[in-house]
Order: C-alpha cells, then structure tokens, then sequence
C-alpha cells in the first residue's frame, strides 16, 4: 500500500466557543476518491475550508505525502497541489473560457512592459483541457463562462485544476444542482480524474453518486467522523440510515406505518 | 441547447460589450446632425464636443476600469479641482517652474488614490462611502489651503510656451491639445484591459473578488492602483484645464462624477462589474458630448439635454442587461470576435 498523499489527524475546529469539528481523521491516496457524505451542517463545508487553506484547524495535523503542512492562506493551499471546485464551478460568469481557465496564471507573448496575454493560446489550452475531459461541445475559448450549462462548469473547473498539476482535488457537491445527465456526465470526469492519479475527495449528500465513484466513504454526523468504510463494505440504505437524515426517514416511516394500522389502512391526510 | 443565435455574424457582434453603446452614438449622432444642422457637423462644431469628451474621456477611462473591478470613486469630483489648484498655487502663485506644479499636482493625485484605495481594502466599506468622505475633505482642503495660501478662491497662472504647447494649446484654434492624450490615454488603457494579464485580473476582481484573490491575484495592489490612477488622470485633466484657461477655480469639477459614471455606464460597462469595455467607454463619453454640447447647435432649448441623457442612461442600463443575457445565451463557437 502507498503512503496516503493527504492525511488529517485528529483535526479539531472551533469557531470560538462553538466546537464545529471532533477529532476527524481521514486518509485519501493518489487515484483514489474518498467520498465524505454528510446532511446539510454535518461540519463538510469547514472541514473543506481547512484543507483549501481558508480556515487552520484548532488542533491536529494535515499531512501531505507523510510531511505535516500548515495552509496560511488558500493560495498555500493550492501552491500544495490542493484544488478546491465548488458547487458552480467557474466563478467569473462573464469572463471568457479561455480568460477565466488562466485567471492568476495567465500565458504572455512579447517583451517587457508590452508582454501581452496570449489568447489565443489560452483559449486554445482550455479548450483542449475541457475536451480531454470529454465535453465535445466546447470549441471556442471566447465563449463566456455564463453560457456554459453547470456540469460543462464543473467540467471547465475541474479540467482547471487538473492542467495546474492538483495532486488533491477536492469537489464540494459538483452534482448537486445538476440534472440526472449532467451529473452523469461529472462523475465520469471525476473518474479520470482518479485514472490521471489525482487524489479525490469528493463531498456529496447524494449516497447513489458517491457509491457509484467512491472508494472510501466517510460519513460526518455533527462535527464528527460517524463511520468510515471502503467500497462494498456497506449498501445503499445502511449509508442513508447512517446520514442524520436516514434516522429521520425511518422514523416518519414509522409514524406513517402506525397511523395506517389504526386507521383502516388509510394514510394520514397530509402524506396521502 | 441553444440553437437561436446561429447567425455568427449578429451572434458574435451582439455578445461586443460596446454594441449597445455604438447604437447609441449612431443615433445621437444621426439626431443631431439632422437638427444641428450644417455647424455641427462643421470642425468648430466637432471641436466643441471632442474638446469635451477629451477631458471628460480621460476621467472616464479609469473609472471604467475601476467600475470593471467592481469599485466607484467619486471623489474625482475634487480632484480636479486640486489637480488644478495645485499647478495654480505653485506655479501661478508662487512662480515655481511649471514642471513642478505639474508634479505636485499628480503627486497629491497619487497620494489621494492611494489612501482611498488603502481605505476600501482596509475598512472593507463600500468605495462609494469611502470616495464620498474624500470627495468632500479634499474639497474642503483644497478650499481651505487655497483661502489660507492665496487669500483667494481662484487662482491665475501663466504657463511658459512649452508647457501650453503639451497641455493647453487649440490645435488650428479649436481642438484642445487634451484630444490626442485622450487618444493617448485610451490606448494605453485599451492595452491594459484587454491586452495585458492586468485586464485579465481586472476582469476577474471585478467578477468574484474572493476567486480573484485565491488564484493569487494581488487584488489589493490591483485596487489602490487603479484608485491611484482615477486620481491622478483626474489630477491631470485639473491641472491641463488650468494651464489652458489659465487660471483655476475651487469649485469646477463636481459635473465630473456623474459625468463620467453615465459616460462609463452608457459605453456598455456593467454596474456590478466584471465586464466592459474601453472601446465602449470611449463611445459612451462621445455619446454624452455629443449630447451635451449638440443640443446648442439646434434650436431646442439646452435644459432638454438632460432630459436625453437621463433617457439614454437608462436605456444604456436596460440594454446592457439584454446585451449580457445574449453573451451568456450564446452557443456556437464560429467567427472569431472578442479581441
């Protein structure tokens, strides 16, 4: 087994009195994609922040490759290989693909005080980078992020990161504004993503997604690390009941099962 | 998906940030030079408005770039004013060499752009709110220093013949010599917005500040700097009006602010920023001149004019609403365009 390229250890967060995170420890190794499920406020959106650099942990550690590293700054963070893509993927709505795909990192041509952008380049790269990801339908640099529908988003993100050398690509709910295509089509470039040796983590609250792509699955519950399993170790419905949300759901079930057994058969009013 | 604009030819022209300001140009132009007849379009009459869309255009140029990255500054409004106050005291008042009243003016330009930069990043307030602070304390300095200094509101000054040739000279007796360092000043514009990897962080600022910054942009450098050159170009109109008419005035700038927004807004340059054109302010500042001084070569009465630019302004916005949903609603990737 090879070492696993990021590590956390008994990472803690508070945000002053309020404790957001407990002793979560989590491993992912490269070409491998660590899935971590957790209901809205289970602690996934500041456990993202501390490994993209925006937030430091309370107490803990994060390795990289067996060395302890401290993120100052999300640019720290991404100087380590880490690539943080949120749920809409390219932010500059109203830049072009090309402009947008190099956004701090931008190709020049010509000399000195008059070294201008390479655009052409540029559209060129992106445009590439996007269809090596297989969305065929870009072709053209110029076009504006904005047009883009959300996975293509996803996908110009992602193929981003990949071309910037992202050794951890972290995705915070890629699929979750998508349409049952559209996702589709995300999670197959998350899996070449994994196929290039890029560490995935990848945070969802859709257990199907996860168990189509994932090979290790963390479950957060309230700050905490509830269950941590590999592939095939457990199904569909014992991830859901582990969600807060599974709890819930079979207990609305129940309810719902008791109110027919005293009633005739007959559902109650405002669920029937 | 998206099949409507299949015409590359309308489809890429229309996603241009500036087509919606050159429409207006044409048609303002076309209006006027119906009613104004023969003398508007005469070179006296072109001359009377270059003359002022050349020193309104110098203001507007980077308070367009500022708009782009999501930030205002008004207090252009008082610098140019001190712009011109300062060449006047130091070199009318006082006689220094004019190339140090020039200096001085930019210099205070600099120091002014610096600290509203420095304020927005720093206290995180609005740039509206801070520019307005110092839109009104740099007016009071400059009416206070002027009074304790001269003794005076209006100061005159007498520039040598190079200084007038550079700055303050009418170009076959009508074109002020500021049209060709508008010329001048929007191109190296053009160069930086839409050539240079600065435009590219301006672009990007200006659509999501916190991306910005986490793809290591230095956004702050980039805001003090480009409030730095609002006052400084701001300044520098001060300063060329002084030299030109020979004297300055205290009070003779305020028209600059709204001037030059509606000037930025009506060439296509989105309120929220990120998207915007220099091309297109420059076409947004003809259209205001023309309006502005237009309206005297007809036989209406000059208060109509504002009527038209308020009008325009708010078509100018409404269009650029539409304008920004057709280049997010565009498709097929044909024809090359977007330079």
């Amino acid at each position: 087994m090879t070492a696993p390229l990021l590590k956390l250890t008994n990472v803690n967060k508070s945000f002053g009195p309020i404790d957001v995170l407990f002793d979560i420890s989590l491993d992912v190794k490269a070409g491998e994609i660590l899935c971590l499920l957790g209901d809205n406020g289970a602690g996934k959106s500041t456990l993202i922040k501390i490994l993209s650099g925006v937030h430091k942990a309370t107490s803990g550690t994060v390795e990289m490759s067996g060395k302890t590293v401290v993120f100052n700054s999300p640019r720290d963070a991404s100087d380590h290989g880490i690539a943080t893509v949120h749920q809409f993927g390219g932010t500059f709505p109203l830049m072009s693909i090309g402009r947008s795909f190099f956004v701090g990192e931008e190709p020049k041509k010509g000399w000195g005080p008059f070294k201008r952008l390479d655009r052409k380049r540029a559209n060129e790269i992106a445009v590439k980078a996007v269809r090596d990801l297989g969305i065929t339908r870009i072709d053209d640099g110029d076009r504006l992020v904005g047009g883009l529908s959300g996975g293509e988003r996803q996908a110009l993100a992602i193929a981003r990161a990949v071309h910037f050398g992202a050794s951890v690509l972290i995705l915070d709910e890629p699929t979750a504004a998508l349409g049952v295509k559209e996702a589709a089509h995300v999670l197959r470039i998350v899996l070449q993503a994994r196929q290039r040796g890029i560490a995935v983590i990848f945070i969802t609250h859709n257990v199907i997604h996860a168990l189509t792509v994932g090979d290790h699955f963390a479950v957060l519950i309230k700050g905490a690390k509830a269950a941590d399993f590999r592939k095939g170790e457990k199904t569909r419905e014992e991830i859901t009941d582990l969600m807060a949300g599974g709890e819930h759901m079979a207990e609305l079930e129940a309810e719902i099962a008791s109110y027919m057994a005293t009633h005739d058969g007959h559902p109650p009013p405002s669920v029937g | 998906m998206n099949k409507q604009s299949q015409r590359p030819s309308l489809g890429s022209l229309l996603r241009r940030p500036e087509t919606g300001s050159f429409l207006g140009l044409v048609t303002v132009f076309a209006f006027f030079a119906v009613f104004g007849g023969a003398n508007f379009v005469s070179a006296t009459g072109a001359a009377s408005w270059l003359n002022v869309a050349a020193s309104l255009g110098i203001v507007a140029l980077p308070i367009g770039l500022l708009m782009i990255a999501g930030e205002l500054d008004i207090s252009i409004g008082s610098m140019v004013p001190a712009g011109s106050m300062t060449v006047a005291i130091v070199s009318g008042h006082y006689h220094a060499p004019i190339l140090v009243g020039i200096i001085a003016a930019l210099a205070i330009g600099a120091v002014v752009g610096f600290i509203n930069g420095l304020l927005v990043i720093r206290t995180a307030v609005p740039s509206f709110i801070v520019t307005l602070g110092t839109l009104f304390a740099v007016a009071g300095l400059t009416l206070g220093l002027s009074v304790l200094l001269t003794g005076t509101t209006s100061v005159s000054i007498k520039a040598g013949p190079e200084a007038k040739w550079l700055l303050g000279q009418f170009i076959g007796g009508t074109f002020q010599v500021t049209i060709f360092w508008w010329i001048a000043a929007a191109l190296i514009f053009g160069f930086i917005l839409h050539d240079s990897h600065y435009g590219n962080w301006i672009l990007a600022m200006g659509g999501d500040k916190v991306s910005a910054r986490n793809a290591g942009i230095p956004t702050e450098r980039m805001t003090i700097l480009l409030f730095m050159c609002s006052s400084v170009s701001a300044a520098f109109v001060g300063l060329s009006q002084a030299i030109l008419y020979n004297s300055a005035q205290v009070s003779s700038g305020q028209s600059y602010i709204f001037n030059a927004i509606i000037a930025v807004v009506v060439g296509g340059v989105l309120l929220t920023g990120g998207y915007g054109s220099v091309f297109g302010i420059v076409l947004g500042t003809l259209t205001f001149a023309i309006v502005n001084q237009g309206i005297y070569y007809t036989g209406f009465d000059a208060n109509w004019a504002s009527l038209i630019i308020g009008i325009l302004l708010l078509l100018a916005v409404l269009m650029n609403n539409t304008f920004r949903k057709l280049a997010l609603a565009y498709t097929p990737g044909r024809g090359k365009t977007h330079k």
